[in-house]
């Protein structure tokens, strides 16, 4: 698939970084104002979108192959578990307690425990996984109609 | 109150049109009208998170659908559809409506809050002592992520499913083992 | 009389997914109902006059670790929106997986249309 002419290359680059960032932003402040894991994750799965949209289907393969980001996606899914786990075997013996007591004040950005960690392993899980899945419908229409 | 009623009715009618339109395109166009209204709705419904949520979610779907079903070579669809299937089916889902309508007399007024109003409930206990207990602001974050985290588990585990599902079924090897002539 | 309308957008989205004969209008039909549902459950919870959860730092005092009384008794359910929100995610991916059925069956029958897919393989 190619990519689109070179304005669009040009600005799309520099939007890009923008998007992560805003993505970035949600996710981590998610305890403190609106939204949260999934809405962050699905921003980020965006920008690369729009990497693959602009620059061409290629371009995108060398750049996070499919390998990497479906390593991604169990590791995100990973650190949920093992956050999980860890509250049941080391430190209060209850399945996903809220074991961190950091010191940190209410409205910070350092509170609230173990929420900012789940909040991150499920932005990258949730990220990962709609792009692999939007990626791979991509691949999949272009091999179908060169066979025709 | 009059915002609910004018946005509902605006989902109504691109839902009509998403339904009956013969052009592929134009449905696909009002169910992206149809998202937008959603999410509108959510943040007069006072629930931020979820229309942060909704439109993101919807400017994918309406991507998703776009690139595998537009450029593909029917936009237009015809074809007759049999009479009396669809109308033994219209008589039925106009029967379900009206008894639904029914039950729905029967529920407390629109706006006041059915849950929280229980003083021993559950929401209650979130909204009062949220915060002191985790730690969080965002009381909708504290009950996903502390207070509910195992259904947070289960949710990435069905979303975790349905990709490998979809990943399975798009994959290049497979196509080589359909196409071998059959014995 | 607001969940009468949401009613009958779940049962538009019914209709579209019974009677129709293309698989896309089929799983539109399905993304309609969920539409519905959402909203649904997002309009059980609302409080007229009520406020977004989320705390404020004028509303929280310190000292006695509270929160002030105008917040607990004006706020809105955070209980529905929590369902709702991992809903919301849920049905992009199958979303996804549906579409992947569709395109499958499009390169293998060359259609869309369901009446012409009855030959069962094996």
């Amino acid at each position: 698939m190619k990519g689109m002419t070179i304005i669009v290359k040009t600005v799309s680059s520099w939007v890009k970084m923008l998007i992560v960032l805003f993505g970035i932003y949600i996710i981590l402040f998610g305890h403190l104002t609106p939204g949260g894991g999934f809405a962050g994750g699905v921003i980020l799965a965006s920008s690369y979108l729009l990497i693959m949209l602009a620059f061409g289907r290629e371009f995108v393969q060398k750049d996070l192959p499919l390998a990497l980001d479906s390593k991604l996606d169990c590791l995100g899914a990973l650190l949920f578990a093992m956050i999980a786990v860890l509250g049941l075997v080391l430190f209060d013996k209850i399945f996903f307690s809220n074991f961190l007591y950091l010191p940190g004040k209410e409205f910070e950005l350092i509170s609230a425990g173990t929420i900012p960690f789940s909040n991150i392993a499920i932005g990258l899980k949730v990220g990962a996984s709609l792009f692999l899945v939007i990626f791979l419908l991509s691949t999949f229409r272009r091999e179908t109609s060169a066979n025709k | 109150m009059y915002i609910f009623y004018v946005l509902l009715i605006f989902m109504i009618i691109a839902a009509i049109i998403a339904i009956e339109t013969k052009n592929l395109l134009s449905a696909v166009i009002c169910i992206g009208a149809l998202g937008f209204g959603a999410s509108l709705m959510f943040l007069f419904l006072r629930a931020p998170d979820i229309a942060i949520t909704q439109i993101v979610v919807e400017v994918l779907g309406l991507i998703i659908l776009i690139r595998s079903t537009i450029s593909r070579d029917l936009t237009f669809i015809s074809g007759d559809k049999e009479f009396f299937g669809t109308v033994i089916s219209v008589v039925i889902i106009f029967v379900i409506f009206l008894a639904g309508i029914k039950v729905f007399e029967t529920l407390p007024e629109f706006g006041t809050a059915i849950f929280a109003q229980a003083s021993q409930g559950a929401s209650q206990a979130y909204i009062k002592e949220g915060l002191q207990n985790t730690g969080a602001a965002n009381i909708v974050s504290s009950v996903i992520l502390d207070y509910r985290a195992y259904d947070t588990l289960g949710e990435t585990t069905v979303l975790f499913t349905a990709i490998i599902g979809a990943t399975a079924i798009l994959r290049k090897k497979a196509r080589k083992v359909l196409e071998e002539p059959d014995l | 009389m607001p969940y009468a309308l949401c009613f009958l957008l779940f049962m538009l989205g019914l209709y579209c997914a019974v009677v129709k004969k293309n698989m896309v209008k089929i799983v539109i039909g399905i993304m309609v109902m969920e539409y519905a549902v959402n909203l649904f459950l997002v309009m059980l919870g609302f409080r007229v006059g009520g406020i977004a959860p989320i705390i404020d730092r004028a509303q929280y005092d310190p000292v006695m670790q509270q929160v002030a009384a105008g917040f607990v008794n004006n706020s809105v359910d955070p209980l529905p929106q929590a369902l709702v929100l991992t809903s919301i995610v849920i049905s992009l991916g199958s979303l996804a997986l549906m579409i992947s059925i569709c395109v499958r069956t499009y390169e293998k029958y060359g259609t869309f249309d369901i009446t012409q897919i009855r030959r069962l393989k094996g």
